[in-house]
């Protein structure tokens, strides 16, 4: 138990007869900066009220700093809940919404003053103080819920989707913003997302989470370069999973035979800038073109199914409705073990 | 098309004649310079308002409907917050229940209510009149507040409150802070519409009636029957007015029919 400030274990957490997440275990660092990525309802918010005390674990238990936490009260956990839906405080300003923790810890005025104002300029709200909360944009309200659970300092930072909300270039600043916040305060944070990458760019390591179970949990590089299944590799960009069976390539809509063997039944992934596009054994019919700045990705419909793929965007362009030679380079594919069918 | 133009018109009047018409009538009535209850009036004059303010039992009477109104819709806040926010906020085993046990008061008439009070309370037991008017005006408000204040409740997101925890409050504390300056218009709205409904109440308090200890509506009741003049009309035009300026302040300053 060295360095871990939260610990899970064998967590069980359920809505009545309903079971949200199975039997978590995950073990956070002091100061380490960990994403829960994983689609919709997979658990990811259910998992933050449980640490948070806001909802009791049907099972297991929860460590924070060393002291078994399971049956405290959120009050006195002294940890900091950024809500997915913000919840804040209809019926104050801006200002006071920040001020609002403080105020209970009945903090003398003039430091209430300065550390709202301080953290209120930390989001980019200064000029907001004033207004009532239903007078802001989605976004701003997004970054005022983060405010108010900045200014309390909390040795634990749990982040529900913060940065959903906001622009391009306002999310890359409030990232900025939580990394720098992390290396200054040594603060712990959780932080959830179904952006990969935006997991991939922010975490120091990421928890795959799906249907309530942990499926992985690694660094970043880890997790983008050798996921452990199908559904993480999916997850991860590998848009093209295919299953290798009897010197065949199959997937659910056909099959090819590529004439070499492999050995097992592994499924093989390939990023799309992993197919060849333009000449291969194999082929397919545009349905889709995208321009994305540095390359244009195509959409083909093959007897494997939709294969995606990528081309430089100054290579001449395939048009909609014709074919294409392609091939799924079998030295390049990613092995996804034990998990063909 | 024209035709139906035409009956709607005239539906429209005749709900309005019969709904304002009664009050012009009192109001006609009670400025009589007569001295019997009559329309249409004989003469004009305020000496019948005048007069409500000198009969000494109307003094009495008002004191006593007033503290109720007043302490009875406080008394039903004071349990009605608690079960709204019950029952809005958690799944409580029998909450139907609850809900129809609260509304009862409602749906029973109120002269059994009255009835059954003095059977079985204020005989047998010698419970004062005063006491047993106070908790039949509790019971009967206490429906307009669960609903009004549930209402309110509804409307309010509940994740503000856990917001409140996790920033340090205790439970109560969240709900001091958090939940009760959201939900003020709706229990402010609820005490006006409990205010009305008890001051006017006459069927509970009609069996609920001791030596000097008498409602207003069922102290006017009594006038009538002994003395047939105009000040009757006066006290109820006068009381009208009252409703009238305190549901117009309500739905001035809070909106109160967002909440009924
Ligand atoms: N209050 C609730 N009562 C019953 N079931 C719930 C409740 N809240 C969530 N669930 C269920 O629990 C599961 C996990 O929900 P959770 O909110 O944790 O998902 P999530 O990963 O945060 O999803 P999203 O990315 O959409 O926010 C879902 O299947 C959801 O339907
Ligand atoms: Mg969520």
């Amino acid at each position: 138990m060295s360095d871990d400030y939260v610990v899970l274990e064998r967590l069980k957490l359920a809505y009545g007869e309903t079971v949200a997440v199975h039997d978590l275990d995950l073990a956070i660092t002091r100061g380490e900066l960990l994403a829960l990525l994983g689609p919709s309802g997979c658990g990811k918010t259910t998992t933050m009220r449980a640490i948070a005390g806001l909802l009791a674990p049907a099972a297991g238990r929860i460590f924070i700093d060393g002291a078994d936490v399971t049956y405290t009260p959120p009050s006195k956990r002294n940890v900091g809940l950024v809500f997915q839906s913000y919840a804040l405080f209809p019926h104050l300003s801006v200002f006071e919404n920040v001020a609002f923790g403080l105020r209970i810890k009945r903090e003398p005025k003039p430091s209430i003053d300065a550390r709202s104002r301080a953290a209120l300029a930390t989001v980019g709200l200064e000029g907001f103080a004033r207004r009532n909360p239903a007078e802001l944009s989605g976004g701003q309200q997004q970054r005022l819920a983060l405010a108010r659970s900045l200014v309390m300092e909390p040795k634990l930072l749990l982040l529900d989707e913060p940065l959903s909300n906001l622009d391009a270039r306002l999310r890359l600043e409030m990232r900025t913003e939580l990394q720098r916040l992390q290396l200054e305060t040594g603060v712990t944070m959780v932080f959830v997302t179904h952006d990969q990458s935006e997991a991939l760019a922010l975490a120091d390591r990421i928890v795959v989470m799906k249907d309530g179970i942990a499926v992985q949990t690694g660094t970043p590089e880890e997790i983008y370069n050798r996921p452990r299944d199908v559904f993480v590799a999916d997850f991860v960009g590998f848009d093209n999973i295919l299953y290798f069976r009897n010197g065949m390539l199959t997937s659910d809509f056909g099959s090819t035979d590529t004439g070499e063997e492999l050995p097992g039944s592994d499924a093989l992934a390939w990023r799309p800038a992993e197919v060849i596009l333009g000449s291969g054994p194999m082929q397919g019919r545009v349905i889709g073109a995208s321009f994305a700045g540095q390359y244009r990705e195509y959409v083909l419909d093959t007897g494997l199914g939709k294969i995606k793929a990528q081309a430089p965007a100054d290579a001449p362009p395939h048009t909609i409705g014709g074919l294409v030679a392609f091939e799924l380079p079998l030295a390049k594919a990613h092995r996804l073990p034990g998990t063909g069918k | 098309m024209k035709r139906n133009l035409w009956v709607a018109r005239i539906v429209i009047f005749l709900t309005l004649a019969f709904l304002i018409g009664p009050f012009l009538i009192i109001i006609a009535a009670a400025l009589s310079a007569g001295s019997s209850l009559a329309f249409p009036p004989q003469g004009f004059s305020l000496r019948w308002v005048i007069a409500v303010f000198e009969v000494k039992s109307f003094r009495a009477s008002f004191g006593l409907s007033m503290f109720l109104a007043v302490f009875g819709t406080v008394a039903s806040l004071i349990l009605g917050v608690p079960a709204a926010y019950a029952v809005t906020r958690y799944r409580i085993p029998f909450g139907e229940a609850v809900r129809m046990a609260v509304a009862a008061p409602i749906i029973v008439p109120g002269i059994i209510v009255g009835l059954a009070l003095l059977r079985y309370l204020v005989i047998p037991v010698g419970m004062t009149v005063t006491l047993a008017l106070f908790l039949a005006h509790t019971a009967l408000v206490l429906p307009y507040s669960v609903r009004v204040v549930s209402a309110s409740l509804e409307n309010l997101r509940p994740d503000i409150e856990e917001a409140a925890v996790l920033l340090g409050c205790s439970r109560f504390g969240a709900f001091a802070r958090a939940v009760l300056p959201n939900i003020r218009g709706g229990i402010l709205a609820a005490f006006i519409l409990g205010f009305v409904t008890s001051f006017n109440q006459v069927p509970v308090s009609l069996f609920l009636s001791g030596p000097g200890v008498r409602t207003l509506p069922i102290d006017m009741l009594a006038y009538i029957e002994m003395t047939y003049d105009p000040s009757v009309a006066a006290l109820s035009a006068l009381l009208a007015f009252l409703s009238i300026a305190i549901v117009f302040a309500a739905e001035r300053f809070l909106g109160l029919s967002r909440y009924v």
